[in-house]
């Protein structure tokens, strides 16, 4: 039972992170329609500049009390990476609008490969680590096993992933559903010809669909890089790819969708590396994926497609 | 690129768009964009230092990049984009520009790229004596891909499923003939339809449950579905040698005959010198008729009914359904007649390299193989063959860039930039031709007339 709780909170704490990155493939896909395969290198640069950041402040300007600095570190990683966000929109997917489906794709494909590839000559291709900075947390229950005693702990980053995670989805869900740059969003999602005709500047909208998007995967990569401590050019890959698998899981287009699917494939995830083995954990994921959609073709929470003849 | 035609007017009427201060402008902000976003990885480098990680300014570099920018961008500006008289237009009135013209050369190219491609080792060998073997090697990688192109093509290009996955079926064709090679010892030519069998299974059983999803919900699971090859591959030690791999996988015979130096060896069989180029030589044949094959298949199921199912398909599946095609066979052919050709390939990958490990079946080369059929146009066969030059050609040739270090010194090493410029081609042919290099796509079955325009066209509001 303890070690039930201990992986459940694990696996919720890993599935913000998913579930963070899954708004930005969510949001991008349900407004024009298209996998941004771009996104997980995106949240890969955010770690990165997260952590150049950090050290700028800790190491260079000498600041030591933590929470200003990762304040700062936040706002930072996040004001820079929707620049990455805007640009990679700017560059490799508004010529593009209007062209046939799979282009985009492709321009997606490959300025995944110009990121990472870009971002390991200028930093190197080594890992980057960066020892723990927030420790110790709360002892929740204390079991006893044949083994010895287990702790159910809530460290305080976890504290921190889960609370950031749940502050940012609420102001996103009123962002969406309250404020003019929402409406102006769904309007583009249902009918992008008839909103530009009603005076929506569709362009200004999707360019920053996609930096809120960045800005969530900045949070997201700096919460990796304090949660992990290790960072590298690749890890946008398969983050990307889980976030991915987790905003289909979830129903691609649903934010709260997306954020579900977080949370299950996090879930899945640790639970497989829990009682089962580590190194099957993404085929465990996967195939929960390909499992759901046998059964629900449009994932948990999303829309059936309406066939328009 | 509407948005920016309907922008049009509204900047005149400020000011002449075209002026040298607007180009100017326009630089300034690129260039601001450009150290925004070198800031924290051209401006500083974090590296593993004693006793945690060190920081390192690199103003020079970033001022470089800033500047770099700012030179292109000004350049662009005046010459292409706020200019009047674009350079590109003289530029591209002088090529045979229109679509027409091209679809007219790819005709006749087509037969002179084949006539090129029988010759092609003995012109290596008469004319480049001395790096035969490096070209004849390079000839042999692009066939693979353009095996594994039109392998893909009928997947993506004719029945319209978007696989990310197809990777897969070439790692299953690869691993069947290893295994089969290793277990049971068994040679390429008996491993080889044996290995496409066992692909083409996959395909079924990859395709039957996950048919019913449309467009990118697919996506999504054929990506997966590659993944999970390649863990499995990557995890499962004991019949795979994991992470190791599978070395000493035999080398395919011409009837019987190794390609070997001294008794009983092709050489000594025909009596001929031996020479260790033969066994490229064949090598670059086998694989030229692998494909070969694979596009003659393709060319003929075109014709029969099944092929223009699958075009059907793509067009408009539900108007597929209410004429009676049974959808979800059509899609399974596709699927397993695909995943197929990508195990006859994987199994020849096998044998040319004699080692495969999960290392080569990432996703990123079923991103390649995908890049290569889209920027070739889809369902176009002669584009998947020219992208596959440029892209796996060039690629390559960015390996023999050792001179750039004399120009930027000896720390500079041009191949690292390679995937760096590969993605860059494949973002910028995508911007400069949406629709693949060779973009005509005539349909198979026409009634009376033949139209240019397809349905994805008028999707686009051309052809009304």
């Amino acid at each position: 039972m303890e070690y039930f709780l201990q992986q459940l909170i694990n696996g919720l704490t890993l599935g913000s992170i998913y579930g963070l990155i899954a708004i930005g493939y969510t949001m991008v896909y349900g407004i024009i329609g298209m996998i941004n395969f771009a996104h997980g290198d995106v949240f890969m640069i955010g770690a990165f500049i997260a952590l150049a950041m950090f050290l700028i402040l800790t190491t260079v300007l000498g600041f030591t009390f933590l929470p200003v600095v990762l304040l700062i570190v936040l706002i930072v990683s996040m004001l820079f990476t929707s620049a990455w966000g805007w640009t990679v929109e700017r560059l490799a997917y508004r010529p593009l609008r209007g062209s046939f489906r799979l282009a985009p794709l492709i321009t997606a494909i490959g300025m995944s490969i110009v990121l990472q590839n870009f971002v390991q000559i200028t930093q190197g291709a080594r890992v980057k680590p960066l020892p723990p900075q927030i420790r110790g947390g709360v002892t929740l229950m204390q079991g006893s096993t044949e083994n010895g005693t287990i702790l159910v702990q809530l460290s305080y980053m976890q504290m921190i992933i889960i609370f950031t995670t749940i502050v940012l989805m609420a102001g996103f869900t009123l962002l969406i559903s309250r404020t003019p740059l929402g409406r102006a969003q769904r309007a583009c999602e249902q009918d992008r010809k008839m909103a530009s005709l009603l005076g929506i500047n569709v362009d200004r909208t999707i360019s920053l669909t996609f930096v809120m998007g960045a800005a969530l995967a900045a949070v997201a990569g700096l919460m990796f890089v304090l949660l992990y401590g290790v960072i590298d050019f690749y890890i946008g890959f398969l983050a990307g790819v889980k976030a991915f698998t987790a905003a289909v899981l979830g129903g691609i287009g649903s934010l709260p969708g997306a954020m579900l699917g977080g949370l299950l494939i996090g879930l899945i995830e640790v639970f497989w590396s829990g009682y089962f083995s580590v190194e099957y954990k993404d085929v465990a994921a996967f195939s929960i994926l390909a499992i759901v959609l046998i059964f629900l073709p449009s994932g948990l929470l999303g829309q059936p497609e309406v066939e328009k003849v | 690129m509407a948005a920016s035609d309907t922008n049009k007017p509204v900047v005149a009427q400020r000011g002449d768009p075209n002026s040298m201060y607007e180009s100017v402008k326009d630089a300034a902000m690129a260039a601001l964009l450009a150290g925004v976003l070198g800031f924290f990885f051209i401006g500083i480098r974090t590296d593993i230092a004693p006793g945690g990680l060190d920081l390192k300014m690199r103003w020079g570099a970033w001022i470089v990049a800033i500047l770099v920018v700012f030179a292109g961008r000004l350049l662009l500006n005046l010459f292409v984009y706020k200019t009047r008289t674009p350079v590109t237009r003289s530029l591209s009135s002088g090529l045979p520009g229109s679509e027409n013209t091209l679809a007219q050369v790819g005709k006749w190219l087509k037969w002179g790229l084949l006539a090129f491609a029988v010759v092609l080792p003995f012109f290596f060998t008469i004319f480049f004596p001395s790096r035969d073997r490096q070209f004849i090697d390079l000839a042999i990688l692009i066939m693979t891909y353009i095996m594994l192109g039109w392998g893909l093509n009928i997947v993506v290009g004719l029945a319209g499923l978007l696989d990310l996955g197809y990777v897969a079926f070439y790692a299953v064709g690869a691993y069947s003939f290893a295994l089969m090679a290793q277990y049971f010892d068994f040679g390429f030519w008996l491993a080889l339809p044996l290995a496409g069998l066992l692909a083409a299974c996959w395909g079924l059983i990859l395709g039957f449950p996950v048919l019913r999803l449309r467009g990118d919900y697919l996506a999504i699971v054929t990506l997966a579905f590659g993944e999970i090859i390649r863990v499995v591959l990557l995890n499962w030690y004991e019949f795979t040698n994991g992470p190791d791999g599978i070395s000493g996988i035999p080398k395919p015979t011409f009837f019987g005959l190794e390609l070997k130096r001294g008794e009983g060896g092709f050489a000594d069989f025909f009596g001929i010198a031996y020479d260790p180029i033969q066994r490229f030589i064949f090598l670059y044949y086998i694989i030229f008729i692998l494909a070969l094959i694979t596009n003659f298949v393709t060319m003929r199921l075109r014709r029969l009914p099944i092929g223009r199912a699958w075009e059907a398909l793509r067009e408009d599946e539900i108007a597929c359904r209410s004429l009676g095609i049974n959808t979800r066979n059509t899609k399974l052919t596709a699927f397993a007649i695909g995943a197929m050709f990508g195990g006859f390939a994987g199994s020849f990958f096998a044998t040319r390299q004699g080692f495969i490990s999960p290392e080569s079946f990432t996703f990123l080369e079923s991103a390649i193989i995908l890049a290569i059929v889209v920027l070739g146009g889809l369902g176009s066969q002669i584009g998947v063959v020219i992208a596959a030059v440029v892209m796996i050609g060039g690629i390559e040739m960015l390996r023999n860039l050792g001179f750039l270090q004399q120009v930027f010194g000896s720390g500079f090493d041009p191949a690292q930039y390679r995937m760096l410029i590969f993605g860059l081609a494949m973002v910028l042919i995508m911007v400069w031709k949406p629709r693949g290099l060779i973009s005509t796509r005539e349909p198979s079955a026409v009634l009376k007339e033949r139209k240019r325009i397809g349905a994805d066209m008028v999707a686009q509001g051309e052809g009304h």
